[in-house]
């Protein structure tokens, strides 16, 4: 027992991602087939919500590339999240016969992926070109800017987009047509079945980007690229005179970070065959930051936990609490609470809406409980810890720097 | 090693590595180096002294492109290398260390020394995000050459140490690795043997010797006058940003103005 609150208190000697993979891993194959065997008709209905959480999982590791590996703080992601959906929302419905384009596109969803992280990074590119040379907190402020102006000209630029009332019937993604045929005469009857399976299908879908990217992200983390991202965070001056250049290897955590956020907007415009610009405000900008930070920052496994719980506090616990105080109450017998009377609105109602004040109380005790996040990087546990070894660094401060 | 190196090599054509020509710079009113001029010549050990605040570490900086001079030229290996910027000027062969320890300091020291041969690296997003064979073929390469000069410092015990958890005079050694790290054919010391023991002093002019050995040319930055004497053979003098003596260690010891600017404070 106390090794595990060791454990909890300190974080691990070793390097616990190798298990946190495979249980994830495991958990998340494994997923499908427990939801059925143990709910059975309400399954899909998990898979659903599994699905949903895997985009924001994929957000989180796309974001940790920007504030994790190389330290800059991006309060305006949702605009690449949606900057995706909107590309998918173009390029696979009818809604090009209303643009001035009078034409609509039908691009397969597969290739939309790839059209959508190539759309987002150079929008990724726009944006950090000019604003990349600013540090820290002003950086914060003009994404934090930009974030507001992409729902915002999605939102008014109504000619193109519908306005607010957002762009509806999207395409369905269909399997390509080479991985129907192997084991079908009938390639429509796949579609159909497909259209069937479709949560399942969904959460597959998800569950194969997710293990591509994790791939991917951790490959570049161990590369020239990931550990010049670290120097730059580290120690920009430094950096550069050990000939990084700086502005380049910023611009590409931007934008490789935007290009998964694009990704996850295709897929999250594909599922829900629905764009509206309410769907990518600020909060889910800050959303996606909770998670990392929370998560551990820096390190896949840990964005990867730390949006799981996130996820499952926000779109899961929290909107069923009202309904758990409203049968707790009556449980304990004081069902006289349930009912409104005057400004009291009844236990439900008034326990929906402390909603985010028991949001807030949740983020405020893990993060007291556990600065570095649950599963931090290397790196973050070290700095945490800043002062322990104090003694051993003498700079001086007097010393002539310029 | 500790044989006295010879006054001059009079045969040998004053090979010029670096050229600073009229460099001046200025923060708004303050002239910090102010029309210095002077020439570093391959393979020798160049030093700049003065006092606290002559302007040494802002001619260092003018150098390697972090704060430009005002005017003035720098010319490294006949290219003019002013206003460049510190990663062009670092490709090109230019690596320092800084008077401040500026490590990376939540890399472990190997991490270090591989950042520093990023310059000299070849892989790109593709190969990154792929792993592809010549990525790892050069990731393997670069380690072990990592690993080499953390054994040429003599640090290679603290490999896998987070930098800043070494000791002090390890982290300026893991400072000078880093450097060479980025293959550089003159290398810029900002007060090297700051804040060592004498023993320590010793023992780092003794690296600073076997960088040189390697054809490394090494320019540095020193305050302990006796230190300087003892390895440079041709040493400059700043102070209030002006260059008032250039020469032999001995010429600069008799110099009546650097006695006065420098040596007459301290003995």
């Amino acid at each position: 027992m106390s090794a595990i609150s060791q454990f909890w208190r300190t974080g691990p000697r070793r390097d616990p991602n190798t298990i946190a993979y495979i249980v994830l891993i495991v958990v998340g194959a494994l997923a499908p087939i427990f939801l059925q065997l143990f709910l059975g008709g309400t399954a899909t209905f998990w898979l659903t919500v599994f699905a949903d959480m895997g985009v924001y999982i994929l957000l989180a590791i796309g974001l940790n590339v920007v504030v994790g590996f190389a330290g800059l703080l991006d309060l305006g992601y949702a605009a690449f999240f949606a900057i995706g959906a909107y590309t998918y929302a173009f390029l696979a419905s009818e809604h090009g016969i209303v643009t001035p384009l009078h034409e609509a596109f039908h691009v397969p969803f597969w290739i939309v992926l790839l059209v959508a992280m190539f759309v987002a990074a150079s929008f990724g590119l726009i944006l950090g070109a000019p604003t990349l040379r600013l540090r820290g907190d002003y950086l914060a402020i003009v994404t934090l800017g930009f974030g507001e102006i992409v729902p915002r000209v999605f939102k008014n630029a109504s000619v193109w987009t519908s306005g607010a009332n957002g762009v509806s019937a999207l395409d369905i993604p269909a399997l390509p047509v080479w991985i129907q045929g192997p084991w079908s005469g009938d390639p429509f009857a796949i579609v159909q079945d497909f259209k069937i399976l479709a949560p399942l299908a969904y959460y597959v879908i998800m569950f194969v980007l997710l293990i591509l990217c994790v791939i991917l992200v951790r490959n570049l983390h161990s590369s020239r690229l990931g550990r010049a991202w670290m120097a730059v965070r580290e120690d920009e001056v430094a950096a550069a005179a050990m000939g990084v250049n700086t502005v380049a290897t910023k611009l590409y955590a931007f934008a490789i970070g935007a290009a998964f956020s694009g990704f996850a907007g295709t897929y999250y415009a594909a599922k829900l065959s629905l764009v509206s610009p309410e769907n990518f405000g600020f909060s889910v900008s800050i959303t996606i930051l909770v998670m990392v930070v929370l998560g551990g920052m820096g390190n896949i496994a840990g964005v990867i936990i730390g949006s799981t719980v996130i996820y499952s506090v926000i779109f899961i616990f929290l909107p069923q609490l009202p309904d758990y105080a409203t049968s707790f109450v009556q449980s304990v017998g004081l069902s006289g609470l349930t009912q409104s009377s005057g400004d009291y609105p009844g236990i439900g109602e008034f326990i929906s809406r402390l909603k985010f004040l028991v949001f807030g109380l949740i983020l405020v005790v893990v993060m007291l409980l556990r600065p570095q996040g649950l599963l931090p990087s290397r790196q973050r546990e070290q700095e945490l810890q800043k002062g322990v070894h104090e003694d051993t660094t003498i700079v001086d401060v007097t010393a002539e720097t310029a | 090693m500790t044989a006295v190196l010879p006054e001059s090599r009079a045969a040998d054509p004053p090979d010029v590595i670096l050229r600073v020509d009229h460099v001046t710079k200025r923060f708004g009113g303050l002239v910090a180096v102010d029309d210095v001029s002077f020439d570093v010549r391959r393979g020798e050990i160049f030093a700049l002294i003065g006092p606290n605040g002559a302007g040494k570490t802002t001619l260092f900086n003018g150098i390697t492109g972090i704060f430009p001079p005002t005017t003035g030229r720098v010319l490294f290996q006949d290219r003019e290398i002013t206003g460049a910027r510190p990663h062009q000027v670092a490709a090109l062969g230019i690596a320092r260390t800084f008077q401040n320890i500026r490590l990376f300091e939540y890399m472990s020291a190997l991490d270090n020394v591989r950042l520093g041969q990023h310059c000299r690296m070849h892989a790109k997003l593709w190969d990154s995000l792929f792993k592809t064979p010549a990525e790892r073929r050069e990731e393997l390469a670069v380690t072990e050459r990592a690993m080499e000069l953390l054994k040429f410092v003599d640090i290679e015990r603290f490999t896998h140490t987070y930098a800043r958890n070494l000791p002090y005079g390890s982290q300026r050694r893991l400072e000078i690795a880093r450097a060479l790290a980025t293959r550089p054919s003159l290398l810029l010391l900002d007060e090297p043997a700051a804040g060592f023991t004498p023993q320590e002093k010793v023992e780092l002019m003794g690296l600073v010797h076997k960088i040189v050995e390697n054809g490394i040319t090494v320019f540095l930055i020193e305050h302990d006058m006796r230190v300087v004497m003892g390895v440079s053979r041709r040493i400059v003098v700043l102070d209030h940003g002006e260059k008032i003596a250039e020469g032999t260690p001995e010429q600069v010891r008799n110099d009546q103005r650097v006695i006065e600017a420098y040596l007459g404070k301290q003995h």
